[in-house]
């Protein structure tokens, strides 16, 4: 019920909010101009940048690596400095390097992949500036490439006036960065931030208090409660699909998410911006039967992996199947949240590439840990901001691929024809998730001393290809259990997070803007139509079989391989006990 | 297909199978590699003494694939090269008689002619090279090219001069010079094509092997990562159920079967009498958006033809008809014959024309024709304006209701024909240009595919409108001079549309080269086959909608077999990855729930279907998916649902049968 209800709520929110962000980013004049021009003009003015300059796909691309280039350097000088720098009353100490650089890279990448533990490890300053500002930043950059991802669809703002084979305008990056972050993710997390404060989640920067524990021990008398500015905090980390939460365990602690209201909350801020940018989609490419059928599919997967979710946790935990125990799984989850509403964050927070938690996924039932992996693998079920939808039209190119072939046609997109160039572009980002995952999930398991993690078997394996598919996903939700704050760890994550932030995005840049200069062909009867349910169809089961074919065996050897030795297992202690009290009555028969 | 082109086949199947050939596909070189390690493999365990059955039908079935997927592109190049050789047959010892400057002729052999020698061709004789008849006019019987028996007549100076090597001259003796050298006339060219020598791959081929290397590539690193993640539970992998996973995984059905379809779309347009001078323009007919037609000759006959007579008020028909039967006696234009056909046809009396009569024929200045006697009687047929002012001269009243049957006339598309004899107007003969039968309904089966015809024509926009109408097309362009057709054809393609057009005289040459698919008449000169990229043998114009399907049908195949070749790997995957973890992880069997008993033989079943499927499916990639006239919507969904799902189902049913085959014969 509570779930049909924080669905309902995200989708009915989403559709209005999708409809502002076609307004501030269509270039048309918009309200919010009055409200947001002068400072926007003023931080252009500081910069030295020419908001209104088209930019081709390659200008585009570079401004945005660039200007990642430079927050990265500088986030991950401020968190080699931090105990030098102001801000610090609790006195925390300098991170390795390599933890510095990973957590630098995994804020930069919009994944918020912890390997240290938030509150103990990082200063004020550090949450607030390097921390916070990232998870401001990156979705708006995100978004901004999508943005030129959709505009390359519809030939480029120049496409009145360009001629074929001229370079396209995308927009301008700048632009669409400051306009995401000034009039998108600010105010939407003020409104969050202040919901959440009135729910009690702390908001300050005084230093921890320190009380009495309630239950004398012998060793532990006093407890620190670290405290700061988390209501602001977790506001961003849901809504920019972040995250990183300002606590370790994440909003299953309770300062983090106090209450009933605070989770439903969390849980919608957690899709909201991922689902209006389908809205956003289909205002910006004029095309409101496309977003439907966009819609229509992520919807469908969402709706179908949160049902499975949300079943797979109602059943009693696989550890206790011996037991007589009916209850669902609770292990790792708060009794708060109950299986229901953890499922549902589970299934959510890994579909939209956010990470944050309110139970810990690492004591899923096996059907629950397939769901969150499927989420992460896919990456297109909402998706992270932007990239998500990024994502999705890369699925939506392949799908068009086949699907225009069996029509007879050529196959070619809002009129553009799918040629060797893209497809070579497109067969890169095919292999690219199998090559980055499992490769490095191999190698990592090849090296048993390098993993330290906490379970032997096929769960080991599980959590090594959880935690790679998660920062390849920029997901950076962890399967926890795994000693993840080491050089290796943290420098091969690093590579991952790169791969997976980055070549996902510039590359379908490059094919939009190899598109956007083709000759657009009219539409006509024999043009495939994609705003049907026959299109839906082959884009769902292309992305289903694309994803399962890619990592069946690997699940085999995780979730799967569990999920069915545990059953096995079942069945045969079953029949150890039937054989026993056979062995029982015999022997009680013969005394 | 006969037993020649099967061994054929079978041969050249087993020379595809070197290094060099085998690169040509990522696909198959995976296969290829595989098979090599499965022979090693197999090797190994003969030398150790172990049991090597399992390896050995491994390494046999994993030859095979290879072997089938060559002898289909082995087949579809046989079968072109039978076509080709049909062609050629009628080349060979061809001996040409030519003209030196001075006149004189000499006996050469026509492989020794060059371009710019004049010949002489007289009745009986076969054509000895390619080239445009400079001098005289001939009846040729073309059927060594098109099949067609009937023969054409080909004249100098006129549209239709152009001759191909090895058509037989019926009658007249025209001299010819020479186009085209021997090895570079068109049969040339084309049998060259056929054969597969100069096969290139087509844009959309070219794209679509890139997807299939990234799937593969996908697919090798999924199982190559496979050992790594297994040894962390203490599981040994067998290598040879890892190389079968793998050869089954990738798209080694459409990969195996992606040059025979190319091939075979140039054979069917071939079939169709059409040459193609490259793959790419078969493709490409498949995109067209636009069609133009000339409207004389392609929508209608060409020649305008009696339909009715209109008597004006206050005359009798029988009165009209007599008029202008006799105003047509003795006229020798196809006009002037269809008055009195239909006089007949509508039960007329034939009339005689009166002793003394003499004809007047037409002539640009009058624009009359007709019988004058020489008592003064007169009839005559001509054009309104003709007639009015012919009547105006002599005196002869004007009525009024004349204009306005006259334009009634007009309006329909018609051509209306003023008929008079020396006293008054007698009323109008309606001239139609007949459309030729069943044009409407292609055209409704182009629309259905998508393809908008537009018409162009000379005629007056009131006679176009109306043949446009009864003839379906989409739009006219009326009043056009032959260079508006270029302009048209870039007018399109500035918006985008691909257009393609039929053309067969000189000065339709320069659109021809512009069209996306130029389809030139074999009838027509030698410089619209030199600017077209197709030449239909049999010079139909409406042959445009065969090749717009062969093109849909070369990308649906391709479509939809590289559905099928996906759709199967669900099956598979749960044949083959149950038998590769079946020792090591028993609770593994319960997605075996195809209850295949025996691991190895499961995998083998699996083998042997990934195997057969290829030769299988030769049929459909030679013949084609079939192509109906449905939204494009529908044509998703049925191909998704025969392709798509069925591919999913079908290997289940099959590999459970090979299955059962196999344990049962084992």
């Amino acid at each position: 019920m509570e779930i049909m209800l924080i669905l309902t709520l995200s989708l009915l929110l989403a559709w209005p909010l999708g409809v502002y962000m076609t307004g501030i980013f269509s270039g048309q004049a918009h309200w919010s101009d009055r409200l947001f021009g002068p400072l926007e003009r003023g931080i252009f003015k500081v910069l030295g940048i020419n908001q209104q300059q088209g930019m081709d796909w390659k200008s585009f691309g570079i401004a945005f690596l660039l200007s990642n280039l430079l927050l990265g350097v500088i986030a991950f000088l401020l968190l080699m400095l931090q105990h030098l720098l102001p801000l610090n009353p609790d006195g925390v100490g300098p991170l390795s390097w390599d933890l510095a650089l990973h957590t630098a890279v995994s804020f930069l990448t919009n994944t918020n992949q912890q390997h240290y533990s938030g509150q103990a490890q990082l200063s004020f300053l550090s949450q607030s500036f390097v921390i916070v500002t990232l998870q401001f930043v990156t979705p708006a950059m995100g978004l901004a490439v999508c943005l030129g991802v959709l505009r390359g669809l519809l030939g480029g703002r120049n496409q009145a006036t360009a001629q074929e084979g001229e370079a396209r305008d995308l927009g301008n990056y700048y632009q669409d960065t400051v306009r995401a972050v000034l009039r998108l993710m600010i105010p939407l997390a003020a409104i969050v931030a202040l919901a959440l404060s009135s729910q009690g989640v702390p908001s300050t920067y005084q230093p921890s208090p320190t009380v009495s524990v309630l239950e004398q021990g012998q060793s532990l008398t006093e407890q620190k409660i670290p405290l700061g500015p988390v209501a602001a905090m977790v506001a961003i980390k849901q809504l920019g699909t972040n995250g990183g939460g300002w606590y370790g365990p994440n909003s299953a602690n309770p300062l983090e998410n106090p209450t009933p209201l605070s989770n439903l909350i969390e849980t919608i801020a957690l899709v909201l911006i991922p689902i209006a940018v389908v809205f956003m989609a289909g205002g910006m490419l004029r095309q409101r039967g496309f977003a439907l059928m966009s819609l229509g599919v992520m919807g469908f997967l969402s709706l179908l992996c949160v049902a499975a979710a949300v079943y797979s946790e109602q059943q009693p935990n696989i550890a206790f199947a011996e037991l007589a125990q009916s209850s669902g799984n609770m292990e790792g989850k708060e009794v708060r949240f109950g299986t229901d509403l953890s499922a549902l964050w589970a299934t959510l927070t890994t579909q939209t590439s956010n990470g944050s938690v309110n139970a810990m996924h690492d004591s899923l039932n096996p059907l629950a840990g397939l769901v969150t992996r499927s989420g992460m693998l896919i990456n297109a079920i909402w998706g992270g901001i932007g990239c998500g939808f990024v994502n999705f039209i890369v699925y939506v190119w392949i799908a068009v691929f086949i699907a225009g072939l069996m029509i007879g046609r050529t196959p070619e997109i809002f009129g553009r024809k799918l040629e060797k160039a893209e497809l070579s572009a497109l067969g890169v980002l095919l292999v690219l998730p199998s090559a980055v995952i499992l490769l490095f999930t191999a190698i990592t398991l090849s090296f048993p001393a390098l993993i330290g993690n906490s379970n032997p078997g096929l769960h080991g394996i599980s959590q090594v290809f959880y935690e790679y598919t998660s920062a390849f996903a920029n997901n950076g939700s962890g399967f926890e259990g795994l000693a993840d704050n080491t050089p290796w760890w943290n420098i091969t994550c690093v590579i991952v997070l790169l791969l997976g932030r980055y070549l996902p995005l510039v590359i379908p840049l490059y094919i939009a803007g190899m598109l956007a200069k083709k000759r657009q062909i009219p539409p006509s009867a024999a043009s495939l139509p994609l705003a049907n349910v026959t299109f839906g169809v082959t884009l769902l089961t292309v992305i289903l079989i694309l994803n399962f074919l890619s990592f069946l065996p690997s699940m085999v050897l995780g979730p799967i391989g569990e999920g069915l030795a545990e059953s096995h297992i079942e069945t045969i202690s079953q029949q150890t006990s039937a054989i026993t009290t056979q062995l029982q009555s015999v022997t009680g028969g013969a005394q | 297909m006969n037993t020649a082109v099967l061994t054929q086949a079978s041969l050249a199947a087993f020379q595809k199978l070197t290094p060099t050939q085998a690169v040509k596909s990522p696909v198959m070189l995976v296969v290829w590699v595989g098979t090599l390690l499965a022979l090693f493999l197999t090797a190994g365990q003969i030398q150790q003494g172990q049991s090597y059955g399992f390896a050995l039908a491994c390494s046999l079935i994993l030859f095979f694939t290879l072997w089938f997927a060559n002898f289909a592109e082995a087949i579809a190049e046989a079968r072109g090269r039978g076509q080709a050789q049909s062609l050629k047959a009628s080349r060979r010892d061809l001996t040409a008689q030519l003209l030196n400057r001075s006149g004189q002729l000499s006996k050469v052999a026509a492989s020794q002619l060059k371009a710019g020698d004049q010949v002489r061709v007289q009745a009986g004789e076969f054509v000895p090279a390619d080239g445009e008849i400079i001098a005289g006019v001939a009846t040729i019987n073309e059927s060594a090219l098109t099949g067609e028996s009937a023969p054409v007549l080909r004249e100098a100076g006129t549209d239709h001069s152009g001759v191909i090597a090895g058509t037989t001259v019926l009658s007249g003796t025209i001299t010819v010079q020479v186009t085209a050298e021997a090895g570079h006339s068109f049969l040339d060219k084309m049998i060259r094509l056929v054969e597969g020598t100069n096969r290139q791959k087509t844009p959309n081929e070219l794209a679509l092997t890139v997807l299939l290397a990234a799937l593969t590539l996908v697919f090798l690193i999924a199982v190559a990562t496979l050992p790594a993640l297994a040894s962390f539970v203490g599981i040994e992998l067998d290598l040879l159920m890892l190389i079968a996973l793998v050869v089954c995984l990738i798209p080694t059905t459409i990969a195996g079967l992606l040059p025979a379809i190319g091939i075979a779309g140039m054979n069917r347009a071939l079939g169709a009498n059409v040459i193609a001078k490259s793959g790419k323009a078969v493709e490409v007919a498949g995109d067209i958006d636009t069609l133009l037609l000339d409207k004389t000759g392609t929508i209608t006959f060409g020649d305008r033809q009696a339909t009715n007579f209109l008597p004006l008020p206050g005359i009798a028909m029988s009165q009209l008809v007599q008029g202008a039967q006799l105003c047509s006696l003795q006229d020798p234009t196809p006009e002037g014959k269809s008055v009195l056909k239909l006089a007949q046809q509508e039960g007329f009396a034939e009339q005689t024309a009166p002793d003394n009569a003499e004809f007047i024929p037409f002539t640009a200045q009058t624009r009359l024709s007709g019988l004058t006697c020489d008592d003064g009687g007169h009839w005559i047929k001509g054009a309104f304006d003709a007639v009015k002012k012919w009547a105006q001269s002599r005196g002869i009243a004007v009525p009024n209701a004349l204009e306005p049957l006259v334009t009634k006339v007009a309006q329909q598309g018609a051509t209306p024909l003023v008929v008079a004899n020396q006293q008054q107007i007698l009323g109008v003969i309606q001239l139609s240009d007949v459309i030729k039968p069943g044009v409407a309904e292609r055209f409704a089966q182009l629309r259905a595919l998508g393809v908008r015809t537009v018409m162009v024509t000379g005629d007056n926009p009131i006679t176009a409108g109306a043949i446009a109408a009864i003839a379906g097309v989409d739009d006219f362009v009326a009043e056009a001079k032959p260079e508006d057709k270029l302009d048209l054809i870039r007018r399109e393609q500035a918006k985008g549309r691909l257009v393609a057009m039929v053309g067969d005289g000189t000065n339709d040459a320069p659109a021809l080269a512009q069209a996306d698919v130029g389809l030139a008449m074999n009838s027509g000169t030698q410089a619209a086959k030199e600017a077209g990229n197709m030449v239909d043998l049999d010079s139909d114009p409406t042959k445009l909608l065969a090749v717009v399907e062969v093109g849909k049908q070369l990308l649906i195949t391709r479509g939809a077999l590289t559905t099928f070749s996906l759709a199967n790997d669900v099956a598979k995957y749960f044949v083959i990855v149950p038998a590769v973890f079946a020792v090591a992880m028993p609770g593994i069997g319960a997605l075996n729930f195809m209850q295949l008993p025996d691991p190895e033989i499961a995998v083998l079943s699996a083998l042997i279907f990934n195997a057969l499927i290829i030769p299988a499916l030769i049929p459909l990639a030679l013949k084609g998916v079939k192509i109906r006239a449905i939204s494009a919507e529908k044509l998703l969904r049925n191909n998704m649902l025969i392709y798509g799902f069925g591919g999913i189902l079908l290997p289940f049913v099959a590999i459970k049968l090979i299955d059962v085959v196999l344990n049962w014969m084992i």
